[in-house]
């Protein structure tokens, strides 16, 4: 019983002092600060900057998820199923930006895009001129950087389900005469649809939070509900209204969390 | 015999999203070798005054310092507090086992930008009482990291535990081996490689961590990501691609090594 606490006890204490209850202060401060009220969540639908703010998070986090998760699909697909060299080839590929720091692969971005950039260099000397165009500080700057850091989050969980599939289904329907585009959409992508929602659901969780690329690649033309409360804190101090955001914005994730974790469970039994 | 196979389509759509990963990467490289000292395409004046600048300019030079102390305290921290919550869970089998799991995981599931907030709050606060432990200091950083890293330390000692037999643990407690020497002396043995990965993992997401972090530090503790934020954010700095590139040189010998081992070495399946 003794041993019980004190192998449980400083992990659980540590969390509680340093995340639990600080969490409880930001939920309080939504609430008491400037006034004591739900002004602060009231806002959040009432003002119209606030409401563009959600509409864009949500447009671009959707846009994002579908965009991730079909390429995705394509690159696990080729490295699953290819030849020994393909498969090595797009590991690589998918392993090198996994393993990159957010930071590098927004700047590779700029690098790329903007109008002094590698991607207007190469134009300009192959005789296209006059037209230095930047891609960044713009919502496709923002979707083109969000996309490229959730593909291979998305791999993992359409990995998984591509391996589950047994060999001898497609073997049979290649037998039966069925033609290969048949087999690829009537039964490999059906069977991988569990594959396909969970990874969905993870890219779109993981898109809702964040504000490195947004920050970064929008210019503070598209900014995101994450980025919104960064600022709220450290430009114009507006802690209430950051604490309410903050609040909304882990329910709403926790709320898709739960669905995760609920079709994770079913899978298992 | 004829086989379901990959078919040009997808073969070709797969290729331009395996080249899509990697060309901000790779974008970085040219820039890194700029003789100016804004983003610019080399254009002939090829320059390694960047990589110098890496090694000789204090500025940097601490920011890796302090990086590096972070990353080690928080890793041996988030190590220790997980390591002991893993064996107690594992070890005691307590009620309520799958809520305490829960919350040991919450900062990892949480988005970002709350854990950063909750945890700016939660340092502030220890500013009041102490001046080493606080906001902007690095082992308030640390200690902010080690709440982030914590869950995945978690996650990876679990993993290794079940991979262990808990037989060999039954035998021992049968012939009246007190926690501690089960503890000592049969599982953490057994365990060691996983107790090394948790650790390590730790260190490296410390190392690239800047959502809190960005929260958590102004002027004083200045890790190596914040100071790639700093020279993103005012003028776009070449030093940024240059440590870029070192950081992706290094990531790219160990994912190619790793994915030559899985596709090409001797297997029998």
């Amino acid at each position: 019983m003794r041993a019980k606490i004190l192998l449980l006890a400083p992990l659980l204490g540590f969390l509680m002092i340093a995340y639990l209850l600080p969490f409880l202060g930001v939920v309080k401060l939504s609430f008491t600060d400037p006034i004591l009220g739900i002004n602060n969540y009231s806002s959040a639908v009432t003002d119209d900057l606030l409401i563009n703010v959600v509409i864009r998070t949500f447009r671009i986090c959707i846009l994002v998820t579908v965009l991730s998760v079909i390429a995705a699909y394509t690159v696990t697909f080729l490295w699953l199923r290819g030849n020994k060299m393909t498969r090595f080839l797009v590991e690589v590929c998918i392993m090198v930006p996994f393993w990159i720091s957010v930071l590098s692969r927004a700047f590779g971005w700029v690098g790329l895009l903007s109008n002094r950039g590698v991607l207007n260099s190469m134009l300009k000397s192959v005789g296209i001129d006059g037209l230095p165009f930047s891609m960044i500080n713009s919502e496709i700057g923002v979707i083109i950087g969000m996309t490229h850091f959730l593909i291979p989050f998305a791999v993992f969980p359409l990995a998984s389900s591509m391996k589950a599939i047994d060999e001898r289904v497609l073997t049979a329907a290649v037998g039966m005469g069925a033609s290969q585009r048949r087999i690829f959409w009537q039964i490999f992508v059906p069977m991988t649809k569990s594959g396909i929602i969970g990874a969905a659901l993870l890219v779109f969780v993981f898109s809702m939070g964040f504000y490195i690329m947004p920050a970064l690649l929008g210019g503070g033309k598209s900014v995101m509900i994450a980025e919104l409360i960064y600022l709220r804190i450290f430009q114009i101090p507006q802690w209430g209204l950051a604490a309410a955001m903050s609040v909304i914005l882990l329910a709403f994730v926790g709320g898709f969390l739960v669905m995760l974790i609920r079709r994770n469970g079913e899978e298992f039994k | 015999m004829k086989m379901f196979r990959t078919g040009p389509v997808l073969t070709a759509i797969g290729a331009v999203v395996s080249v899509f990963l990697m060309l901000p990467l790779l974008a970085v490289v040219p820039i890194s070798f700029t003789s100016k000292r804004f983003l610019s395409m080399p254009n002939g004046n090829w320059s390694s005054k960047h990589y110098t600048n890496l090694i000789t300019d204090p500025i940097w030079l601490e920011s890796i310092l302090v990086s590096l102390k972070v990353g080690l305290v928080a890793a041996a921290l988030s190590t220790t507090l997980a390591l002991l919550f893993a064996l107690g869970i594992w070890m005691t089998r307590p009620r309520f086992s799958g809520t305490m799991i829960g919350v040991a995981l919450l900062p990892m599931m949480a988005p970002p930008v709350v854990s950063a907030l909750t945890l700016y709050f939660f340092l502030k606060d220890l500013s009041d009482i102490n001046s080493l432990v606080g906001y902007d200091t690095w082992l308030g950083v640390a200690l902010a990291h080690t709440v982030m890293v914590a869950p995945y330390a978690v996650v990876i000692i679990f993993v290794s535990l079940s991979a262990f037999d808990r037989k060999i643990d039954m035998a021992a407690r049968s012939m009246g081996a007190s926690v501690y020497t089960r503890m000592t002396q049969v599982v953490i043995p057994n365990i060691k490689f996983g107790i090394a990965g948790a650790f390590l993992l730790s260190f490296v997401l410390s190392w690239d961590e800047i959502g809190v972090t960005l929260f958590v530090s102004s002027v004083n503790a200045i890790t190596l990501p914040r100071r790639m934020w700093m020279g993103l954010r005012d003028n776009v700095d070449p030093t940024v691609a240059a440590l870029s590139v070192v950081i992706l040189t290094i990531v790219s010998i160990l994912i190619i090594l790793r994915a030559l081992h899985t596709n090409f070495g001797k297997r029998n399946t």
